[in-house]
């Protein structure tokens, strides 16, 4: 399996081999799926809607429903007009949902739709609402795709009354349905009353009921998403991914926010139950210090087996960053970092962390792919992987255990219904991490060798 | 109209065997109503799904990134050989070359495959933006082909352009255009396996078969297939054709313009896999073949028959529906639910043909719900409206039929065993029986 990857290294500038990203589109899909009784909207051609739902379907094992404006060739050369003027028509009488979110493909970008126009033009029926975002597929990932459509969101919809709801609002970043519900628990502890948008616990992770729902239980509700502009502070987590929403809303509804890591990790957890306990005036409870106890005791009894281990991790910026931040306050070496999403941003703050714990010689890279991945560990082995199902032919190429966390996973199942945030979903990874090592020196130590009590 | 909310423009893509709604006639190999949550696929992904099982070529997409993302190493094709087909190539491009044009990016990337490799073949495919800004794809593949002395093929693939059938087409073009030159080798008289992907292996089970009645096969298009397997295709005497849906088109051509004829195959369930094995023996006209063909069915299918049978009282009496990529698949399912005691209450495809729905039509029975290019709604109101039990379908069928309380079994590329021939109706037996009767449903409410 992937014999062919060579160990020299050789700079590539228009080859893409192995990619650790994908386009826009399907980040907005999943925004938009984060809204209650939404349709997310493809403005292109049939097929992108069909990879996309396709690709999020095999990540969640949940269905992902999407519409499509099925660009035709006339369309692509006099533009999509008819046909998001007919797909909106449809979308409502047919599956009726409160709301569309249009997006972008690479096809109606390049021909110039004006969407925002379009949807001006329209008529919508009463009482219901068509919003888009621009998401380009040669731009940024789709991780740009997610943040792009969490802001068509909040510019079509969020405004400032002028009295305050009292709230704090939580970005999640792109991360789980199960991550989403470990900070909205968190959020509860500390007594914080809080909007989380987008929120996709409850509509990617719905439960069996004999029923197929269209439109789950989950999901920010439309007045939800209006209130954002009342809120008292936006806590943005995922430094890369939540940022740009949180100035718009910031600069449209003058709501104050504060940038912060994913909490993935002691520190990190740390800083998200920190702010929210100083926006909530209320003190840590006893359940959160327990759980934070009970992860550094954890990380105490089983250190021997991961510590001064070498790791490379890859996938999204704000997950990556925040896995590295773990593995660090664990004693692990994050010997290689990636992201395939382009931001310079990812490489500087990989950059800090590894000072911050000084280890040397880790290597960080946004806009990187696997190939490139694959070369390095060539070079100079790690003992683990830790990143989403692509990595699986290295992890049988060069022998390293892999630990699945992140975005896509669509080889395992329950991933997407378990945090890695929080001190809960640390002690998850830190779980995850000790198995895969130690069953890994089960499964190489000589017979004599094989410990029972590890 | 029972149940389900239709639109009327989609109306005309379903219909009713002998009931009082409908003509008897079903709209179809149409694009998608503008508005649906349409289960279908592209131009682009039709022309990827046929080429990619080629095991050593480097299929390099042209275009943004998501195109190679989704379609990196799905498929579940086999290989005997090379592994290069399970990496995604592409040029990811960005917005300066939506701008400047793409073409130089796409001539550095062939660059930098042929520097660090020996590649015999590389496929470029072409997908919607790179039409819309004007890059000469043929003029560049032309280029590398004339400066490397390696086949270089455009496959111009945009997604708007048509249905995924179209992209087929495209493949079977690009398929040609790569053995034409060798139309002239001599004949061997060998059997071609075309319009197989070998998922789960299911070629390897295929070719097996004619050789067990003494049939060489010469070249399999494309499951398991390489360069140097493909350009010996024009030696065959006969082609046979497993999924009629993506490669018909490909052995139409191949008899016009190698005089190489073919026939229609099938091997899903046991009566289609004997007929079919019983026809290509005759086809080729070999005596001995025909002997060992009817030896060698007549045994195979007592053998599958008597396990059909172990599992029948779990089976018989439930309901199926069906919903699939291509209709000639969609026809050998119902009969093998037949053959299994199970009624096929709904049937429908992705892509199937007016002759399949006329045929389809004919072997259901009465009141069986018919549709071209469902929606999920769709699905849903006809699954319950028939009380069928479980779904045979695709990636994006799945999660629905288990939120619906209702047993699936991956007919496509998530397909977790060999589904073809003999051993595939035992597989298929299992498979359905375990989703069918499966602890976990004694549990569902509702």
């Amino acid at each position: 399996m992937l014999s062919m990857t060579p160990k020299e290294l050789k700079e590539r500038t228009a080859l893409r081999i192995n990619p650790c990203k994908t386009c826009q589109p399907v980040g907005a899909i999943y925004c938009a799926l984060g809204v209650h009784k939404c349709m997310p909207h493809s403005h292109g051609s049939q097929g992108c809607v069909s990879f996309h739902r396709m690709f999020l379907t095999r990540h969640f094992k949940d269905p992902a429903i999407a519409s499509t404006s099925s660009f035709t060739e006339g369309a692509s050369v006099f533009g999509g007009r008819t046909n998001i003027e007919t797909a909106v028509k449809n979308v409502f009488d047919i599956y009726d949902p409160d709301i569309i979110a249009v997006h972008t493909t690479c096809l109606s970008e390049t021909i110039g739709d004006d969407i925002n126009s379009f949807i001006q033009d329209m008529t919508i029926p009463e009482g219901k609402l068509v919003v888009h975002t621009n998401t380009p597929s040669y731009v940024g990932s789709h991780i740009n795709g997610f943040y792009n459509m969490m802001c068509g969101f909040i510019k079509y919809l969020s405004r400032k009354t002028g009295k305050s709801n009292g709230k704090i609002a939580i970005f999640p970043g792109f991360v789980n349905p199960g991550d989403m519900r470990e900070m909205k628990r968190i959020a509860s502890l500390l007594k914080a009353p809080f909007i989380m948008f987008p929120d996709t616990s409850g509509v990617m992770d719905a439960p069996m009921t004999g029923h197929y729902e269209m439109y789950p239980k989950g999901g920010t509700k439309i007045e939800e998403i209006a209130a954002l502009g009342d809120c008292e502070k936006v806590i943005a987590l995922g430094e890369i991914t939540s940022e740009e929403p949180a100035a718009l809303l910031e600069k449209q509804c003058k709501v104050p926010y504060e940038l912060l890591p994913l909490p993935i990790g002691i520190s990190a957890t740390d800083e998200f139950v920190t702010a929210l306990s100083k926006f909530s005036k209320c003190e840590v409870p006893y359940e959160l210090e327990e759980e934070r106890g009970q992860l550094i005791d954890i990380m105490l009894d089983a250190h021997q087996y991961y510590y001064k281990k070498s790791v490379a991790i890859y996938g999204d910026p704000d997950t990556v960053l925040g896995i590295t931040s773990l593995v660090l306050e664990m004693g692990m070496i994050p010997k290689y970092v990636i992201t395939g999403t382009p931001k310079e941003d990812f490489t500087r703050k990989a950059e800090e962390l590894f000072a911050r714990y000084s280890v040397e010689g880790c290597k960080a890279k946004a806009s990187a792919d696997l190939f490139e991945l694959h070369q390095w560990i060539k070079n100079e082995k790690v003992d683990l992987l830790i990143g989403g199902t692509h990595g699986k032919t290295i992890a049988r190429a060069e022998d390293i255990p892999l630990v699945r966390a992140g975005f896509p996973i669509i080889d395992r199942y329950v991933h997407s219904y378990m945090p890695i945030v929080g001190y809960k979903g640390a002690m998850r990874l830190v779980e995850m991490i000790s198995n895969a090592l130690m069953d890994r020196m089960d499964r190489d130590c000589a017979d004599e060798d094989l410990e029972i009590v590890m | 109209m029972q149940g389900a909310k239709i639109l009327d423009e989609r109306k005309d893509f379903i219909m009713f065997k002998d009931s009082c709604c409908g003509d008897g006639k079903i709209n179809c190999e149409k694009e998608s109503v503008s508005g649906a949550v349409s289960q279908r696929a592209c131009v682009y992904c039709g022309a990827r799904v046929v080429l990619n099982p080629i095991t050593d070529a480097f299929h390099i997409v042209h275009g943004p990134i998501g195109c190679a993302s989704y379609t990196w190493d799905i498929r579940g094709s086999l290989s005997s050989g090379s592994e290069l087909y399970r990496n995604s190539f592409s040029t990811d491009l960005r917005e300066e070359d939506i701008i400047f044009g793409g073409a130089k990016k796409l001539a550095a990337a062939i660059d930098e495959i042929v520097e660090k490799n020996s590649p015999k073949l590389i496929f470029v495919y072409a997908t919607c933006i790179v039409g819309v800004i004007g890059d000469d794809v043929e003029a560049v593949c032309r280029k590398a082909e004339e400066k490397y002395k390696i086949r270089v093929i455009p496959v111009k693939a945009p997604g708007f352009s048509g249905t995924k059938s179209l992209g087929y087409k495209l493949a079977c073009d690009a398929i040609m255009e790569l053995i034409l030159p060798h139309k002239d080798i001599p004949k061997t008289g060998g059997i071609n396996i075309i319009g197989d992907f070998n998922l789960a292996g299911e070629m390897w089970i295929i070719k097996n078969y004619l050789n067990a009645i003494g049939l060489n096969t010469v070249s399999t298009i494309t499951g398991d297939a390489n360069y140097e397997s493909l350009i010996k295709a024009p030696s065959a005497g006969l082609n046979i054709v497993q999924c009629a849906g993506s490669s018909v088109y490909l052995a139409k051509r191949m008899e016009e313009e190698m005089g190489i004829p073919f026939i229609k195959v099938s091997f899903f369930g046991i009566e289609d896999t004997t007929n079919s094995i019983l026809r290509i023996a005759h086809a080729i006209g070999d005596e001995n073949a025909i002997k060992r063909a009817e030896e060698f069915t007549k045994e195979r299918s007592a053998r599958a028959k008597e396990f059909i049978s172990k599992y029948k009282p779990k089976l018989e009496g439930k309901k199926a529906a069906i919903y699939v990529g291509g209709g000639f698949k969609a026809i050998s399912l119902i009969r093998q639910f037949n053959e299994m005691g199970i009624k096929t209450v709904m049937v429908g495809t992705q892509t199937g043909k007016k002759d399949e729905y006329e045929i389809i039509a004919k072997i259901v029975e009465k009141d069986t719900v018919v549709l071209d290019d469902a929606n999920p709604s769709e699905l849903e109101a006809f699954m319950k409206e028939k009380g069928a039990d479980i779904l045979v379908g695709g990636v994006k069928e799945r999660p629905l039929a288990y939120k619906l309380g209702i047993a699936f079994c991956d007919h496509n590329h998530e397909r977790k065993h060999a589904l073809a021939g003999y051993e595939g109706v035992e597989n298929f037996t299992k498979e359905v029986n375990l989703s069918l009767n499966s602890p976990v449903w004694g549990y569902v409410k509702g």
